[in-house]
């Protein structure tokens, strides 16, 4: 037995570079569809999670799973906005708690998520450094934010503009960064967190500039009581101590644009009655988040049925190759074992040397598979991020 | 313990089915510890006989006795194991594992045969190395060797588990004169010394004056 393990060992460290690949393939191939089950697995654990603790979403009458992608991942899907007085409305019953939820900007790439200080309770996130939004134009960064971006409280960071090039549109909002908020592996990592009115001047509903009563260089004309500046009005694009007075905000605030509202019912009474009113309405429409979500998981694992059979397909067409390869092998090494039959070696020593040759081999592809699954769900996590 | 000295041949008849060729042996007796040269030209039968003598061919009709064992009696994995102990064997084209080392190769059939080498066979092997020039080798794969530095670990290989029976197809062919003899001279010296039975398949007439008994295949083969 020792020498058919070293004939073997040898043969297979010589030849170390097919072994490996031939081991490589393997592993890959049959590691596959066990990757793919984790990270599955891994997804549906961590989507359920989230949408669990989120009891109903309100937005728009639409695409429900765009609602509640955009009110769970800040997705930031094209939808309707509801305006303001909704949340006002929702409150008013009071059989629930309502936070609402405005989307529509990102800087460097984060998305800039207008809230209440009551979303940072309801998610359990604590600040890690700094504190919380305390004035307009404050924000709070996810720790992977802060993290990848090397931000910390006190510096700033600039809104992104909707178009490069649209002069009338969006000006970028410095805003200064109060907290950061400690990880809690949720894509709450991942945004900017800001008040819904700081959104709301992202958008420029509000704005701040030069007081016009104080300098004339900058008035254009004054009739009936208005004064109407010139080009040269100083506009903010950041709140400051000294400035924040001069911020105010044009039109009524109840039609002002929210992307969703989540609703935390008393009890299941509120929660089932709120459904029904939402039921009715022909413009709102209210989901639960934990029923959109299964059938969308429902969906993802057909699929992962459907990409499962493929590879199983496949794995069976490799060891079919694989047994080829060896067959080949040992065809091509005829002469080599004819050579060991002649001086005595007896056929079973013969077949324990392929049996190990293809063991090592075999070993080598299990280890390589583990590891590409240690791999995986090491991985999971930060895919699923990236991918949502 | 079964006898192991000298190889007897009786009405020994072999052909290769469907040619026309064919060996016929009526008698030879090689006592232990004397040697034996096949010689003849191509295609005479002389590693047909030798495959014979060891088992891997099975005659026709006749006997073939290794000491008291008559090889042709014995099945296949029963031969295997017969050659493995008692049997050296030197082949034409050397027969070597190209991705082992010469140490490796040399112990090869004693590692099947009795697992690791021990001090004793270590030793032997070392000797045989050295005698045979090829000591400064015994870490290197046997790919990278000369066709003569091949031949000659072959020769180690057959003799380091000191055979009773060392059957030597060629063992000269890829040598020079000098390095031929000295082979010769060693597969000579170890036969006799162990009393050993030693036959040798060989094309040079002037190594056959060393081995105390010739035979030419001339005689036996027919067409």
């Amino acid at each position: 037995m020792s020498a058919a393990f070293h004939l073997a060992a040898r043969y297979v460290l010589r030849h170390r570079i097919q072994s490996a690949l031939l081991a490589g393939a393997l592993g890959l191939v049959f590691a596959l569809p066990l990757c793919l089950r984790v990270l599955i697995e891994h997804a549906q654990q961590e989507l359920r999670a989230r949408a669990a603790a989120t009891p109903q979403i309100v937005g728009t009458r639409g695409s429900a799973l765009d609602l509640m992608m955009t009110a769970l991942y800040f997705k930031r899907e094209n939808l309707t906005p509801l305006p303001f007085d909704a949340l006002a409305e929702l409150r008013h019953t009071k059989s629930a708690s309502a936070i609402p939820l405005h989307l529509r900007y990102q800087a460097q790439g984060a998305p800039i998520v207008g809230t209440e200080l009551e979303y940072f309770t309801f998610r359990g996130l604590h600040l890690a450094a700094g504190k919380q939004l305390s004035r307009l134009g404050d924000c709070v960064l996810g720790a992977s934010v802060a993290k990848q971006r090397n931000l910390q409280p006190g510096g700033h960071v600039f809104s992104s503009p909707e178009q490069a090039f649209d002069m009338a549109g969006v000006y970028p909002l410095k805003m200064h960064i109060s907290g950061v908020l400690a990880p809690n592996g949720t894509p709450d990592d991942e945004a900017i967190f800001v008040d819904l009115k700081t959104t709301w001047l992202i958008e420029g509903r509000s704005h701040g500039h030069d007081d016009l009563k104080k300098d004339d260089s900058v008035i254009l004309k004054k009739e009936d009581g208005n004064i109407v500046g010139n080009a040269a009005v100083r506009m903010f694009n950041e709140v400051t101590d000294a400035n924040l007075t001069s911020f105010h905000f044009h039109g009524d605030i109840a039609t002002y644009p929210i992307s969703a509202v989540i609703v935390l019912p008393n009890d299941a009474k509120a929660e089932a009655l709120l459904a029904g009113q939402f039921a009715r309405s022909k413009d709102k429409q209210l989901i639960r988040p934990r029923d959109e979500m299964e059938s969308l998981l429902a969906q993802l694992v057909r699929l992962e049925g459907f990409a499962t059979s493929a590879l199983l397909l496949t794995a069976t067409a490799a060891l079919f190759v694989t047994a080829l390869v060896f067959a080949l092998s040992f065809r091509l090494r005829q002469r080599e074992f004819a050579t060991l039959e002649d001086v005595g070696v007896s056929r079973l020593s013969l077949i324990t040397v392929k049996v190990l040759e293809i063991l090592f081999v075999g070993v080598a592809a299990i280890g390589f598979g583990l590891l590409l699954l240690l791999l995986a769900s090491e991985v999971a996590p930060h895919l699923l991020r990236w991918a949502l | 313990m079964s006898d192991l000295s000298g190889l007897n041949v009786t009405d020994l008849h072999f052909a290769y089915s469907g040619e026309g060729f064919c060996v016929q042996v009526p008698r030879l007796d090689v006592s232990g510890g004397k040697a034996l040269a096949l010689a003849g030209p191509s295609g005479a039968g002389k590693s047909t006989l030798l495959r014979l003598f060891t088992g891997l061919l099975t005659p026709n009709a006749g006997k073939i006795c290794l000491g008291s064992t008559q090889i042709d009696l014995l099945n296949h994995e029963q031969r295997r194991a017969f050659r493995l102990k008692h049997i050296g064997l030197v082949f034409q084209d050397f027969a070597l594992l190209d991705y082992l080392t010469v140490t490796e190769n040399i112990l090869l059939p004693h590692q099947f045969r009795d697992g690791i080498a021990d001090t004793p066979v270590r030793l032997r092997m070392q000797d045989l190395t050295e005698r045979l020039h090829i000591d400064q080798y015994v870490n290197k794969r046997v790919s990278l060797l000369s066709q003569g530095e091949r031949q000659r670990v072959a020769v180690a290989r057959a003799l380091v588990h000191e055979p009773q029976f060392v059957f030597a197809d060629e063992p000269t062919a890829s040598l020079d004169p000098a390095r031929g003899r000295i082979v010769v001279d060693m597969l000579l010296e170890d036969a006799r010394k162990r009393g050993a039975c030693l036959v040798m398949v060989t094309h040079d007439p002037n190594l056959l004056p060393m081995f105390d008994q010739t035979v030419r295949m001339e005689d036996f083969a027919t067409a």
